[in-house]
């Protein structure tokens, strides 16, 4: 044996590096970096959605209507005919006196709001960069939001992450049954919209004759009731308060019926617009609605401090839990669409795992013997070098805490056919050369220096082609470029680099009577 | 082992170029009028729509499910097959939803609530327009693997070299696409995988073949290009098929025992580098044949080449010793 050289010893550090490294994904020890399933092999929700951000600058419109309504209260000002139309909020002061302290409030509060006046007529619509940003704040919010409920919902590493100008992908491992997946859909689509409204007392009475058209004229909505459809409610449309000053909600029982309710506690400001409302509307009914439904309308007794409520209805615990946790995340500012979903039950991933595996096995097999049957002692080398690249990739992968995806697993597969080739081109070389009579020595040499070219060009070509997939492919595509490029960059270190060194250190050994078993080749000298 | 002797007696291959020329070019006509007349079956990843996958119990009742489904509105033109077993089966429709909380796999769970015992495994459902986005992309990354690999191969080799090879990579992408028309296989994002992969990797072969002949150029004595493409292409015989039969052999294990969610993907890649192997061989070569690349001009530009180095090289020389 010779010396070591450098080579080999780059070689064994690489191999060395490669074992220690994989060995936490490969025993899944709960220590160490590992590398994660896809989706596709450990089963999930796999989601992406898109924002209608177009709801949250209507919503804001309204927003705008409850604010004025409250200021105006606030201040004495009388007015009249305050209702939303066409994007904008409407109303007409009755006293011309209270002009100038319109004007003040106007100034002060409502920024970036384009204001039209026409004698005591005030039309108040949204300007493009406000609208601009309202739209850019729904898509944020609902990415924190739905992070939120998903984390609260007490579910192993959920991924949420706004992709593009105005999607999120939602990532959710773990799901093991169909109703699971199903609940954990509505918890994320939740609107989680709570908003206390006042029942127009004075026409509630005719609500069931009433189409929505007339309510509408007389700034009313007509809403249903959630447990019976039939019963209708005619509120206001401008809400007293909603849910964006809500600062807790918790999970409750009635003392009577020992019902699952929702206890939720407003801030300061809602505390107070909720006081000063009840203290001014004892004896009339004020709603609590949820995602456009009535839970119920109780008749003010009395003035209600505090800031604290109760939502009840016919929850079971499971959905009174789910609506806790979307009433603590707040409210999706607007609604979210499923643009793609794929979902892959338990079952199918641990069998694409088992298949892949076994694809992996029997490939690999059947290259090592191949390799060792065609060229003797150099393929039995080139089998090291292809074990010390496999073991490279997982090393590589769990240090990166990379996603192993189908694909991904496919990707290995091929690396392990193609690492190869760069030492089929070698072995060919130093055949060729040994045929024409060089030394050992001097074959081993110069077959590795005219193979170099050849087989840096060729993987190259393949890397191209496998970057620009990894920048345009999405998810499991992802992961097969991901382990391809790993694979041949590898295979740079072990099937060159390394098989070369080998050669180096057991120059000595080399038998020159007995090419037949070291390059598997007869007849030369 | 040795199947192709080092003494192989050299093959005639560009003599008898014009029939592979023909074969090639015949094989790329056939698969354009498939792409253009049968055209590819897009997938859902490209084209929209559902893939539910459902596992039953014992054998699936294919045609009482088909029964079912076509009688609803929504699943009229939706397409039951078996996928992979008789006791799995794949419901392929157009239908899509927005709606976070209306699920199609709720749906079929009430459709097919008396078809026997059964799972559904998998749901994948593609938007219109996310299709849209991933087709645009997916074209996208094709154009640019193909320029970046163009690129590479003009800064590597000599032009004709690289447009020869492009070429050869063009008739291995079109005859790979002619085949998943033929087949009508779900084109879906593993499959652009595997032409992308073809991309790259059916390039190999013809590198080492070009690598030689680039050596041959400056080695064999003759100045007759058809010689040195015939020596080039015997003496690398045993290395382009040996390097494509172990990659055959994984990709052949994929396909066998890898799944059913891999079979498209390892389909692409068989013909892939069954086709890029042929063409290495008998197509690129020949294309550097007819480009007229001489051997004479290229050996007098190298000599070009070396002179004026060697000039540099001098005058070099003499800045240093001070004498200019």
């Amino acid at each position: 044996m010779n010396k070591l050289n450098y080579r080999v010893v780059i070689f064994l550090f690489a191999f060395l590096f490669g074992i220690i490294f994989s060995i936490p994904s490969l025993t899944q020890s709960s220590e160490g970096k590992k590398i994660t399933l896809g989706l596709d092999l450990q089963g999930g929700l796999h989601m992406l959605l898109s924002v209608k951000s177009q709801v949250a600058v209507e919503s804001k419109v309204k927003s705008i209507g409850t604010t004025i309504k409250y200021k105006l209260d606030d201040e004495d000002i009388i007015f009249d005919d305050l209702k939303i139309e066409n994007k904008s909020v409407k109303f007409e002061l009755l006293d011309k006196d209270d002009l100038k302290k319109l004007t003040k409030i106007l100034k002060d509060d409502f920024k970036d709001i384009n204001i039209k006046q026409e004698g005591l007529k005030f039309t108040l619509t949204l300007n493009k960069k406000l609208i601009e940003e309202t739209k850019k704040n729904a898509i944020k919010q609902a990415v924190d939001t739905i992070r939120n409920r998903l984390n609260m919902f007490g579910l192993a590493e959920p991924t949420v992450a706004k992709q593009g100008i105005d999607k999120i992908l939602v990532e959710v491992p773990g799901v093991k049954t169909q109703a699971d997946e199903q609940r954990i859909r509505e918890l994320i689509a939740k609107a989680a919209h709570l908003q206390m409204m006042a029942v127009d007392e004075d026409r509630d009475a005719r609500v069931d004759t009433m189409s929505e058209a007339e309510a509408k004229q007389y700034g009313d909505i007509i809403l249903a009731d959630v447990s019976n459809p039939k019963k209708r409610y005619l509120l206001h449309s401008i809400p007293i308060l909603d849910g964006s000053m809500l600062v807790d909600a918790k999970v409750g029982y009635d003392r009577q019926n020992n019902q699952p309710l929702i206890n939720f506690k407003l801030n300061g400001q809602g505390a107070k617009i909720f006081g000063d409302f009840s203290g001014k509307n004892v004896g009339k009914r004020m709603a609590i609605v949820l995602d456009n439904k009535v839970y119920s309308a109780p008749v003010i007794r009395e003035r209600i401090g505090g800031g604290s409520g109760q939502i009840s209805g016919n929850f079971t615990p499971q959905e009174a839990h789910d609506i806790a946790i979307a009433l603590r995340s707040g409210a999706l500012l607007a609604p979210v669409q499923v643009e793609e979903k794929r979902s892959v039950g338990p079952s199918l991933g641990a069998d694409s795992i088992r298949a892949s595996m076994i694809a992996l096995i029997i490939g690999f097999l059947s290259v090592v013997v191949f390799m060792f049957i065609y060229y003797g002692m150099a393929g039995v080398i080139a089998d090291i070098a292809l074990i010390a690249n496999l073991f490279l990739i997982l090393a590589i992968m769990s240090l990166f805490e990379a996603t192993l995806t189908l694909p991904g697993m496919a990707g290995i597969v091929l690396t392990v056919g193609m690492a190869v080739d760069a030492n089929v081109i070698i072995n060919e070389r130093i055949r060729e050369l040994l045929h024409a009579g060089n030394s050992i020595t001097k074959s081993i040499e110069q077959g590795y220096n005219n193979a170099f070219t050849a087989i840096w060009d060729a993987n190259v070509t393949t890397l191209i082609a496998a970057v620009v997939l990894f920048a345009y492919g999405t998810g499991p595509i992802k992961g097969f470029s991901l382990t391809i490029s790993i694979g041949i960059l590898a295979s740079m270190l072990t099937a060159i680099l390394g098989t070369h060194g080998i050669y180096q250190w057991i120059l000595p050994k080399i038998d020159k009577n007995r090419l037949d078993f070291w390059f598997g080749i007869k007849g030369a000298k | 082992m040795e199947v192709f002797k080092y003494n192989q007696p050299i093959i005639g291959f560009m003599a008898n170029a014009k029939k592979f020329a023909i074969l090639s070019l015949s094989l790329v006509i056939i698969s354009l009028g498939l792409l253009f007349f049968k055209g590819l079956n897009y997938g859902i990843d490209f084209a929209g729509g559902t893939v539910i996958q459902v596992k039953y119990k014992g054998n699936a009742p294919i045609q009482k499910i088909r029964d079912i489904l076509h009688q609803h509105k929504s699943y009229k033109n939706a397409n039951v097959t078996y996928f992979g077993s008789n006791s799995d089966i794949a419901i392929k429709t157009k239908t899509t939803s927005k709606d976070v909380n209306v699920d199609i796999s709720d749906q079929m769970n009430t459709l097919l609530k008396d078809t026997g015992e059964y799972e559904i495994r998998g749901v994948d459902m593609v938007g219109p327009a996310v299709g849209n986005e991933l087709r645009t992309q997916g074209l996208m990354a094709m154009v640019l693997s193909i320029l970046g690999i163009l690129a590479y191969i003009s800064f590597r080799f000599e032009w004709r070299f690289a447009l020869a090879s492009v070429l050869a990579l063009v008739h291995d992408v079109t005859i790979s696409l002619g085949a998943l028309a033929l087949f009508q296989i779900d084109v879906n994002l593993p499959i652009l995988a595997a032409i992308l992969t073809i991309l790259g990797y059916s390039l190999n072969d013809t590198v080492i073949v070009f690598d030689r002949i680039r050596e041959g150029i400056r080695t064999i004595k003759t100045t007759n290009l058809s010689d040195v493409i015939d020596e080039s292409v015997t003496r690398t015989l045993s290395r382009t098929t040996l390097t494509s039969l172990t990659t055959f052999f994984v990709v052949l294990t994929l396909y066998l025992f890898g799944g059913e969610l891999l079979k498209g993907f390892s389909f692409t890649l068989l013909v892939g580098v069954v086709v890029g192997t042929y063409s290495s061989i008998f197509v690129a070569s020949p294309i550097l044949m007819w480009l007229k690349f001489s051997i004479s001009e290229f050996r007098a530009k190298e000599a070009e080449k070396l002179k004026r180095e060697k000039e540099r090289e001098r005058m070099r020389a003499m800045y240093e010793q001070g004498t200019i």
